[in-house]
């Protein structure tokens, strides 16, 4: 039986969820056999999002023009696409820069002032970096507001049971039935 | 006592005059999500999360504050209600700025539990985040506005219970909020008698005790019904 062809993805998030999956341990020696991790910042070192992938698990909500790219890609390119933790469903710490915002300026330059101006000892200044370094966007989104989601996974991060019955629902094909508070619960 | 008999689902249940509707389904097993109704204070019906269909009633009418009737047709778990309640839960969540992972009630929190119930597993709405204020000027508790759903549970239980009535909802629309005193800061209240007992209404991490922010919140929302119970029929039952 052809392996599943997995990818993840870790857009605005602490990694959290991508150590919640490597907290699997030795499970993964069993996963291998039935799933083909095609791209991860854990578990490959691939640069490009491959083609073809079966399903994609996306950690983190989406905050930069990276973010955004990358999200868009991996939809054109992803059968199922899982948002995993509850900054991809609900933008959750990162999302928390979208309070700072006013008339004058956005979330995303109240954050650059206070890192990079009020807090730096010597020359206070945003990173410039064109092409290297992505813009922030000013709001911070969930994953299903910049492309179609089909199954989100809440959790910070999502417990083992639940990332289990994630991979072995996406490994018969399938979409993951989430009820209940050990299945459900954000946070 | 004069009973009255009704239809719950296609179930007969027989129930006392008075009674209302969420008492009947709950005697009947029937379990209904509710975050603004709390046992031992008055109704509200400002959740909406516990709204039935009543045959003969052309719009939903929450459980809470609907008697029941001799006769009464009531449905309470049809597909458009479970929609419902979804969508109210979800309407919750994207109103106020509700970050588990970072709130003193997580794991505590019956907006948390109703989002579970109600099998919310993300909001389809897109989120307010308001910039709202923080009163720590009690020197036990804090108030965050971010977290408050405007159940008035803190306002009815200060009221019918402690009998300080230091709460108070001011403000209309999205700028509506619960105020302690008139508006002043929550230490400045001198009505306040520093009971706590909002705290322990209180369904989510609106309202905590300082040292909660530490160890998590460890909240009593069976307090009221308790000293009800005392108070009306002289019973006292010590957890």
């Amino acid at each position: 039986m052809r392996r599943l062809r997995l990818a993840t993805v870790w857009l605005a998030g602490c990694s959290g969820c991508h150590m919640a999956l490597l907290d699997l341990d030795e499970e993964w020696f069993d996963l291998v056999e039935r799933v083909e991790i095609v791209y991860s910042p854990v578990f490959s070192d691939t640069k490009q999002f491959p083609a073809a992938v079966d399903a994609c698990l996306v950690e983190g909500a989406v905050g930069s023009t990276h973010d955004l790219a990358l999200a868009r890609i991996l939809r054109s390119r992803s059968r199922l696409v899982i948002a995993l933790g509850d900054c991809a469903v609900t933008t959750n710490v990162p999302g928390l820069r979208n309070l700072l915002r006013s008339p004058q300026r956005s979330g995303a330059e109240a954050v650059l002032d206070q890192a990079y101006g009020a807090l730096a000892d010597l020359h206070p200044q945003h990173p410039q970096a064109p092409g290297l370094l992505p813009a922030l966007l000013d709001t911070v989104l969930p994953l299903h507001a910049v492309i179609p989601v089909d199954a989100y996974l809440p959790g910070c991060p999502p417990p083992l049971p639940r990332l289990r019955l994630l991979l072995e629902a996406l490994m018969a094909h399938q979409l993951p039935r989430l009820d209940g508070d050990a299945l459900l619960r954000f946070g | 006592m004069e009973l009255i008999q009704l239809w719950l689902n296609d179930q007969a249940v027989t129930v006392s005059v008075g009674t209302s509707l969420l008492a009947a389904c709950r005697a009947a097993g029937l379990t209904l999500p509710t975050l603004c109704h709390l046992d031992g204070l008055t109704p509200v019906g400002a959740c909406r999360l516990c709204l039935v269909e009543i045959a003969g009633c052309s719009r939903l009418q929450p459980a809470c504050t609907t008697a029941a009737a001799d006769g009464q047709r009531v449905h309470t778990h049809t597909q458009e209600l479970l929609d419902l309640r979804r969508m109210a839960v979800e309407l919750f969540f994207a109103e106020g700025n509700h970050i588990c992972a970072i709130c003193v009630a997580n794991g505590n929190c019956e907006l948390q539990s109703m989002a579970v119930l109600v099998g919310m597993d993300h909001s389809r709405f897109p989120a307010q985040a308001p910039q709202r204020d923080v009163d720590a000027s009690h020197p036990r508790f804090t108030l965050d506005h971010h977290r408050c759903i405007l159940c008035t549970r803190c306002v009815r239980v200060c009221d019918q219970i402690e009998g300080a009535h230091v709460w108070d909802v001011a403000y209309r629309g999205e700028h509506c909020k619960v105020i302690a005193g008139l508006d002043q800061p929550w230490g400045a209240v001198a009505a306040c008698t520093d009971c706590g007992k909002c705290v322990d209404a209180c369904p989510t991490g609106a309202l905590f005790r300082k040292e909660e922010g530490l160890t998590g919140k460890q909240p009593d929302p069976a307090g009221p019904a308790r000293l009800r119970l005392a108070r009306d029929q002289g019973r006292w039952w010590i957890p």
